[in-house]
């Protein structure tokens, strides 16, 4: 809203998306403001919207005076809304069916002082702020006299700056653009014309709103396109001319621990992530890992499927053992399927708006985006899934997109262009070869991320998800049961080469202990030996000494010497034998 | 009857000088009027659901009939008010 000074013209919000952005804060406060268009353009939406979000935002109470529909009709309608109008209608909001019956019999000229002394009332009652005056055409017909209509208009408005009331009076006119002339009158007396348009393009609704004219305040004066969602009216503006979003460093789980590695880390948060391939590649599986593991997290999740029923999609997953009931249950995950619908997907991204805003979710995922970015058939449409996308970037979503790919050139190629939109872009294709068809997945684009070139292959099973390595070999990537057989034989290989190792261990072990033990025999022969030797040497000794002995008893019989010398050269050779054996083992074998 | 009529606004001046003239003269005594000041009793117009000034009821017998305007067209007052 824009800051209230003394001059400047304070506004209401009227909480219509995108109607608050582009009039600077909504309508004038304490003026009046006329809504104009032809049947089905929806300005009792946009009135009663602007008196409801005052009642449940500001809580400002709020009139509304029906001249057209009955109020128990517009009650009811509003119902498909989920404004919950019935509360707010015994505390907030007061109907006044003022709804003139065709049969009512005129005679003579009448005016509104007495429904207006009732309004006052009520008003006071309630301590009303805004009131709105719905189908003001039906009366000014009945009155039928331009200067009564004239007076009873400005009889209105006078009343409005009286009581001080912010006051929104709809009126119909007759066909695309025209204005019965007449009536135009009141589109100078306001402060605030907005007009809204309906048309139909190639048998689809396109509504649009404009705002002609706003006292005081700065516009945007373009035609903007509406849409009507389970929230109510909002608006599709252009989006921002300069983007700028906050971002984030911050990374989350894809929800598969090895795509994580691939990524370095996860996706980025609050970056939006397209998913491509053929029907079948396990797009949405992959989707569904993501959610499964936000969820987890703990965090807010909205799942946006095009085609296929909610609890479809809860059971299929189970088969590859992502569970999703009990975060349903607990309210962290809203599911949200619907059916495309013709050429205007601008009512559809408006819908998913409003889920957005309903849900308050952290992540999200859309399977598949393509199935509405095919289906664009009007220049207004074509950017729609840009600017959404360019919505819950603003809003800080981080979003899985699916895309979907058939046909034969489409390998890497998105004819829609989300691919240039995706921050980060992961195909998987199908893989054909040796009579099997397998999913390769790839990363393609990662904006700032450092990512994997690997192809990786995607298998599922009962137990869940999972990447596997390729094989590249004889030029060729295997997959698949090729590359189960190719693990084999690697490990067979292996198994192989380890019993080899052993074997050789093995006989290395018994030549070592062959020869160990001939190095036993060979030392307790050398221990023989010596023994044997010794035993020698102790009998040369005792025999040389009984010798000598002899020889002395023999010499002191004969009184000689001359033999003495030849005794001790005998003696030494022995000494030296034994000194040798004594000196170590011999190294030689 | 009753006639709703906004203070003194003109219109409901009117109503009231012509909704008496017209009974007076139709139907002499055989009638019973009631005249609401929704300015004094803003209220009293819900209970009849009142959008414009004036507006005469006729009340009995029903089913009860409505006529808008200030009764300066008296061939359209007297037919409602002889409506079955």
């Amino acid at each position: 809203m824009v800051a209230p000074s003394p001059l400047a013209v304070t506004k209401i919000l009227t909480g219509i998306a995108g109607f608050d952005e582009i009039t600077c804060g909504g309508l004038p406060r304490g003026r009046t403001t006329l809504v104009m268009g032809g049947p089905g353009c929806g300005k009792t939406v946009f009135a009663l919207q602007a008196l409801v979000n005052g009642a449940r935002r500001t809580k400002e109470a709020g009139l509304f005076v029906a001249f057209e529909e009955s109020t128990r009709q517009i009650i009811a309608n509003a119902a498909t809304f989920g404004w919950d109008l019935p509360a707010l209608e015994r505390k907030k909001l007061f109907f006044l069916d003022a709804q003139l019956s065709p049969e009512v019999v005129k005679a003579g000229e009448f005016d509104l002082i007495g429904m207006l002394a009732l309004l006052e009332i009520k008003a006071r009652d309630i301590n009303a702020k805004r009131i709105v005056f719905d189908g003001i055409d039906v009366l000014l017909r009945l009155l039928d006299d331009p200067a009564a209509e004239r007076r009873e208009i400005y009889r209105i408005r006078d009343w409005l700056s009286r009581t001080g009331l912010t006051g929104v009076i709809t009126q119909k006119v007759g066909g695309i653009g025209a204005v019965d002339q007449h009536y135009t009158f009141l589109q100078f007396m306001v402060d605030c014309v907005v007009v809204l348009r309906h048309e139909v393009v190639d048998g689809s609704a396109f509504r649009n709103l404009r705002v002609k004219k706003y006292r005081g305040s700065g516009f945007a004066g373009d035609e903007f396109p509406i849409t009507l969602t389970t929230e109510g009216m909002q608006l599709t503006n252009r989006g921002p001319t300069e983007l700028e979003y906050a971002v984030s460093d911050k990374r989350i789980s894809s929800g598969l621990p090895r795509l994580d590695n691939m990524l370095r880390g996860g996706y980025r948060s609050g970056s939006n992530v397209l998913i491509s391939g053929a029907p079948g590649t396990a797009k949405s599986t992959l989707s569904a890992l993501f959610a499964a593991a936000a969820c987890a997290r703990g965090e807010r999740t909205l799942y946006v499927s095009f085609n296929e029923g909610a609890a479809e999609i809860v059971r299929n997953l189970r088969s590859v053992g992502i569970r999703l009931a009990p975060h349903l249950k607990s309210g962290l995950l809203k599911m949200y399927s619907t059916r495309t619908r013709g050429p205007n997907v601008e009512d559809q991204f408006g819908e998913l708006r409003a889920q957005v805003w309903a849900h308050r979710p952290h992540c999200m995922v859309i399977d598949p985006l393509s199935a509405l970015s095919t289906k664009i058939a009007h220049v207004a449409s074509a950017d729609a899934a840009q600017q959404f996308l360019d919505f819950l970037k603003g809003e800080g979503i981080t979003v899985v997109n699916t895309s979907l790919m058939d046909g034969i050139n489409t390998d890497e190629a998105t004819a829609t262009g989300i691919s240039t939109m995706a921050d980060t872009w992961i195909h998987v294709s199908y893989v054909v070869q040796d009579g099997e068809r397998n999913r390769a997945l790839t990363i393609v684009k990662a904006r700032g991320i450092g990512h994997s070139n690997q192809v990786r292959e995607l298998t599922l099973s009962d137990d869940g998800v999972s990447l596997t390595d390729v094989f590249a070999a004889q030029g060729k990537v295997l997959m698949g049961v090729a590359r189960w057989e190719w693990e084999q034989q690697e490990q067979a290989g292996k198994k192989r080469s380890l019993a080899a190792t052993v074997l050789k261990r093995l006989q290395l072990q018994v030549a070592q202990a062959e020869a160990a033990a001939r190095l036993q025999v060979v030392r307790t022969e050398m221990e023989a030996r010596s023994a044997e030797i010794a035993v020698l040497a102790d009998a040369t000794g005792s025999a040389s000494k009984l010798v000598q002995t002899d020889r002395a008893v023999l010499r002191k019989m004969r009184h000689a010497d001359e033999e003495v010398r030849v005794a001790v050269r005998v003696a030494k050779r022995v000494g030296a034998k034994n000194g040798l054996a004594r000196n170590g083992e011999p190294g030689l074998i | 009857m009753r006639l709703y009529v906004a203070g003194n606004a003109p219109n409901s001046l009117r109503a009231i000088a012509n909704a008496k003239a017209i009974c007076e003269e139709y139907l002499t005594s055989r009638y019973a009027l009631e005249v609401v000041d929704l300015l004094k009793h803003p209220r009293r117009a819900v209970d009849d659901g009142i959008i414009v000034t004036p507006t005469l009821l006729r009340l009995r017998p029903l089913p009860i009939q409505r006529v808008v305007g200030n009764l300066s067209d008296t061939n359209q007052v007297l037919l409602t008010l002889a409506a079955k």
